[in-house]
């Protein structure tokens, strides 16, 4: 178990180098200039400029920038924005807030979303199982940002129930957005579960069960649950990751100053350090998710080999 | 089977952020003994005509289907909704809101909003198609030759899949259109087809592995076929089912993605129509004219659901399993 | 009680038959009609006897037994006429809670592919421990207990070693063995095997046969034995019911059914099947296919597929083998044919 682990873990060491290349030399490599972008209407003199260039590494091929930003990524030093912050340190600034978001969405995925899908998979056919299939159609169909707007629309300008954006409000101000971020993973974890159960519960083992005299809920709540639910929670662990990534789209509706929102301004300011380091702690806690993922699914299910 | 990998676990699970129900290990043992089993045209002829015959008579194919008829007429001839010219601008009208003379009341500008967001489809459809088509040809290329050569190819370029997927769509499609500084419909497909194609790739890789080896295959290269003719008559027609369903909802789901990064100042660039555009500019008007926001919102929706209605209703008709 | 069967051995020793099961209908409801899977079987289980239910696939052998059992899948599966008496007591009338306590010390089952009918996510301590936690309360610690002393009693070697393991761990014969042992963890009076073997390779199944009659020499538990296999049958069984297309069309000791069959269907059956001192002669085999339970043939149900069917103006009165549906009736002491001309055809 433990060489599997670290065999895992080493594979994803490449994975992670060459994702954050990919950022690297999208940020850097391609057109549009960091630098004119930074001193906006300001006129620059060429030693000034010269000297900014040489701050930042601009004129080194695009391999040795890379590098020298990864040595300095390795000894936590993720390089400054234009006014001079340590990016480092916006991160452990935001981050909070985009993990707080994270997991009131994963909360309600898991909530709203096994619970639908169990309800729509022990009955197939049933009133709830229709219910359950036309709502998440609908959600999956409705673009998030939409989403956003309505439930700002409903929930917040209309009822009053919840503050429209930022974070004025405590634990409150995360419910609106948090569910707005989680529909789209609620939806397929609604699906998932209930395709999953059904499958499962149509297997000979849930036979055997009934047959062993056990009790329904025995045979559905444990047999059938523990099978069901191994895709199901492979995708809950992995999505954890993508919804901080979809936090980007969702800060940027409801105004929360987290990881997502700084990417969002920094991209439009082409502050490529800040981009590149926050796009890379989002690409390192995806393939962080999905280790744990795969180690998960070896410990779950027993047909897993662990060579 | 049983000695499964979590490799193809983790294809599995790729394939759920944009394949609804792409599915559990069994789902796979299924689809992998009955590929492997039956095999042949005879298979695949029954499949389809049976899976037509499923679909004629299903409510929510039917009604995605007439959805899509609608926005795809819209796409291509949008006079034939309206009259009105969406840039005849009168700002004396801005922001007037729905009347019986302009169903959906006046932009900010004071253009007719129903010839707005009618022409909105065209390039929603546009980058929907573009782009599948897109991800549809690198996933074919790379999924084929990694599942029919395996060993060190396949090994690498499933490395280079889990770095793109390391980047999700959004995300990534967002960082390469903030470097281009003209975006239109070729760019924004471009950079969705980039950070897109790997689930595409998966989905035809393992159905090439797990035919690749059946005995009509076998046979086929006994035979003396090409390499070239067993992939493309023998294996690939396998794929074709998972990958249309595949691609349908995909379709949806790129639209969706195209008007978040329209929505997010990033994607397409005005003069261009898009729904997209429209929500962010109605949007500052969000509170007194919030029909600003909701027409294209409800265009955009529906062009969506039509796609993944018929995508959902084609996976039903097409897993065997499932009836 | 003139409707059920003992076997000589048994005769007069018991009173009431362990399990009767009496004119069971079973009918599946799909969209694409009604099928009628099993119409209205009848047969009862002693103490100590094996019961062989033999049957092509389709003639609803599987179905009864799941009937019994209580497992059947409903929708679509629904047990339309009939009792099954457990001790007298009908099955069908009891609570579900009671249906449901009896399913393990009163009747078990152990079903035909062993690898898809065990959980693949318990070990198979576990799995076979359930039945003592379940039903009499036990600790996790004397489930276990219990789970080592029966796999050991069913042949398992290194029990203990192998307690916590999972299904897919083990080989097909051994896989079958910790299903027999799953069942056998009560003591059941009954024990229904759904095609034990078919899944096995012949060496294998000999030894799971040889292990079942074993274990129910040692407990004296009834069997019904669920087969398309003669060869099982005769290896094993008491007594045998033939069944086509949902019912029984001659049942028998095994040796005079085997030897003298009744009814054309088994007499076909046996003919069907090579031996070793007819080799060199013509095997002879069933013409035609076993019938579409959704639309069975009117009459008797074997004779499109019958060499001797009488229709029309050939058949005697009342027993046209294409109108009239022919009893399931004693022929012989001990022996009972559906055949309307069982004895013109096989004498007295």
């Amino acid at each position: 178990m433990a060489r599997y682990i670290a065999r895992r873990a080493l594979m994803t060491i490449p994975v992670l180098i060459g994702a954050s290349f990919l950022i690297f030399w999208m940020v850097y490599a391609l057109p549009g200039d960091p630098v004119r972008a930074l001193a906006g209407d300001r006129p620059l003199t060429p030693a000034a400029l010269a000297a900014i260039r040489d701050e930042y590494n601009l004129d080194d091929p695009l391999l040795i920038q890379y590098g020298k930003y990864m040595l300095g990524l390795l000894q936590g030093d993720l390089g400054t924005d234009f006014a001079g912050r340590p990016v480092i340190d916006t991160i452990t600034q935001r981050l909070p807030t985009t993990v707080r978001l994270a997991l009131t969405a994963i909360v309600f995925e898991i909530i709203i979303g096994l619970t639908a899908g169990v309800l729509a998979g022990v009955r197939r056919g049933s009133y709830m199982d229709n219910l359950v299939l036309v709502s998440t159609t609908v959600v999956v169909s409705i673009p998030v940002f939409v989403l956003g707007f309505v439930a700002q629309y409903a929930f917040g300008l209309r009822l009053g129930w919840f503050p429209i954006a930022g974070l004025s409000d405590g634990f409150r101000s995360y419910i609106l957005p948090g569910l707005v971020l989680a529909s789209l993973s609620l939806a397929y974890v609604a699906r998932l579960t209930r395709t999953s159960l059904a499958e499962n519960l149509r297997q000979d083992y849930v036979r055997t069960a009934r047959a062993k005299g056990l009790k329904p809920s025995v045979v559905v709540g444990k047999h059938t649950m523990r099978n069901s639910m191994i895709p199901v929670v492979t995708f809950i662990g992995a999505d954890l990751a993508n919804l901080m990534a979809g936090a980007i789209v969702t800060e940027t509706v409801f105004n929360l100053p987290g990881l997502g929102r700084a990417v969002f301004d920094s991209v439009l300011r082409q502050e490529g350090f800040v981009v590149v380091g926050i796009v890379t702690i989002f690409v390192f806690f995806y393939i962080l998710f999905n280790l744990v993922v795969d180690i998960l699914y070896a410990v779950i299910d027993p047909r897993i080999r662990y060579d | 089977m049983t000695d499964q990998q979590p490799r193809d676990v983790e294809d599995d699970l790729g394939g759920t952020q944009t394949v609804i129900e792409s599915g559990s290990p069994q789902d796979q043992k299924a689809t992998e003994t009955t590929v492997a089993q039956a095999g042949g045209e005879l298979r695949q002829a029954s499949l389809w005509s049976d899976a037509w015959r499923q679909l004629r008579r299903s409510p929510l194919f039917l009604s995605g289907a007439a959805l899509f008829l609608v926005f795809a007429v819209m796409a291509v001839v949008p006079q034939l909704f309206t009259n009105a010219d969406p840039n005849v601008a009168d700002l004396s009208r801005s922001a007037e809101g729905p009347s019986g003379e302009a169903w959906f009341g006046y932009d900010i500008q004071g253009r007719d909003y129903f010839a707005n967001v009618v022409h909105g489809a065209r390039v929603s459809m546009a980058v929907g198609f573009f782009t599948v088509l897109g991800i549809l040809t690198i996933g074919v290329v790379v999924g084929a030759l990694a599942g029919y050569y395996g060993g060190w190819l396949d090994a690498v370029l499933a490395r280079v899949t889990d770095v793109f997927y390391g980047v999700p769509l959004i995300l990534g499609a967002f960082l390469l259109l903030s470097t281009l500084s003209n975006r239109g419909v070729p760019e924004v497909s471009l950079a969705l087809m980039v950070f897109g194609w790997m689930t595409a790739m998966r989905l035809v890789r393992s159905t090439v592995v797990s035919v690749k080896d059946a005995d009509y295959v076998q046979a086929a290269r006994a035979l003396g076929a090409s390499t070239w003719r067993i992939l493309t008559r023998h294996i690939l027609p396998n794929a074709v089912a998972p990958v249309l369903v595949y691609a349908t909802i995909t379709v949806g789901l790129i639209i969706a993605a195209e008007a978040t990064l329209s929505f997010l100042g990033i994607g397409l660039q005005l003069p261009e129509v898009s729904w997209g555009l429209q929500i962010n500019s109605g949007l500052n008007r969000f509170r007194d004219s919030s029909f600003l926001v909701f027409f294209p919102s409800l265009f955009l929706s529906l062009t969506v659901l039509s796609f993944i209605l018929m995508g959902d209703a084609l996976r039903d008709a097409l897993d065997p399993k499932l009836r | 009680m003139s409707e059920t069967l003992t076997t000589p051995q048994f005769a007069g020793s018991v009173g009431v038959p362990v399990l009767e099961v009496d004119d069971l209908h079973v009918e599946f409801r799909t969209t694409y009609g009604t099928v009628s899977a099993v119409n209205g079987i009848t047969y009862s289980v002693n103490k100590g006897e094996t019961l062989a239910i033999l049957g092509e696939s389709g003639s609803g052998k599987s179905v009864s037994v799941q009937a019994v059992m209580g497992i059947l899948d409903t929708p679509p599966g629904f047990i339309t006429s009939g009792s099954i008496r457990f001790h007298g007591e009908d099955i069908l009338k009891m609570s579900s809670h009671k249906q449901r306590i009896l399913r393990g010390p009163g009747i078990a089952m152990v079903f035909q592919d062993a690898l898809s009918s065990l959980n693949p996510v318990f070990s198979v301590g576990h799995q076979i421990g359930e039945m003592h936690r379940a039903h009499q309360g036990a600790s996790r610690r004397e489930a276990k207990a219990k789970a080592i002393e029966l796999m050991e009693r069913v042949g398992i070697p290194a029990a203990r070693e192998r307690v916590n393991d999972y299904p897919h761990q083990f080989s097909g014969g051994m896989r079958q063995r910790v299903m027999i042992a799953m069942a056998l963890a009560l003591d059941p009076e009954i024990l229904i095997a759904d095609e034990p073997t078919t899944a096995l390779d012949v060496t294998v199944q000999a030894q799971i046969m040889e292990l079942l009659s074993d274990l129910q020499a040692d407990t004296g538990m009834g069997l019904i034995l669920i087969t398309h296999d003669l060869g099982v049958v005769n290896e094993v069984a008491d007594r045998v019911a033939v069944m086509y297309a949902g019912k029984i069309v001659e049942s028998g000791t095994i040796d005079e059914v085997f030897t003298s069959p009744t009814h054309p269907y088994t007499a076909g059956l046996m003919s069907s099947v090579p031996q070793a001192e007819s080799k060199g002669t013509r095997l002879n085999p069933i013409t035609g296919q076993p019938p579409n339970l959704a639309a069975i043939p009117a009459g008797c149900s074997f004779h499109p597929r019958c060499p001797h069917a009488r229709v029309g103006s050939a058949a005697a009165p009342g027993r046209d083998c294409a109108v009239e549906v022919p009893d399931l009736r004693e022929v012989r002491p001990g022996r009972k044919s559906g055949c309307h001309y069982s004895e013109e055809l096989y004498g007295e």
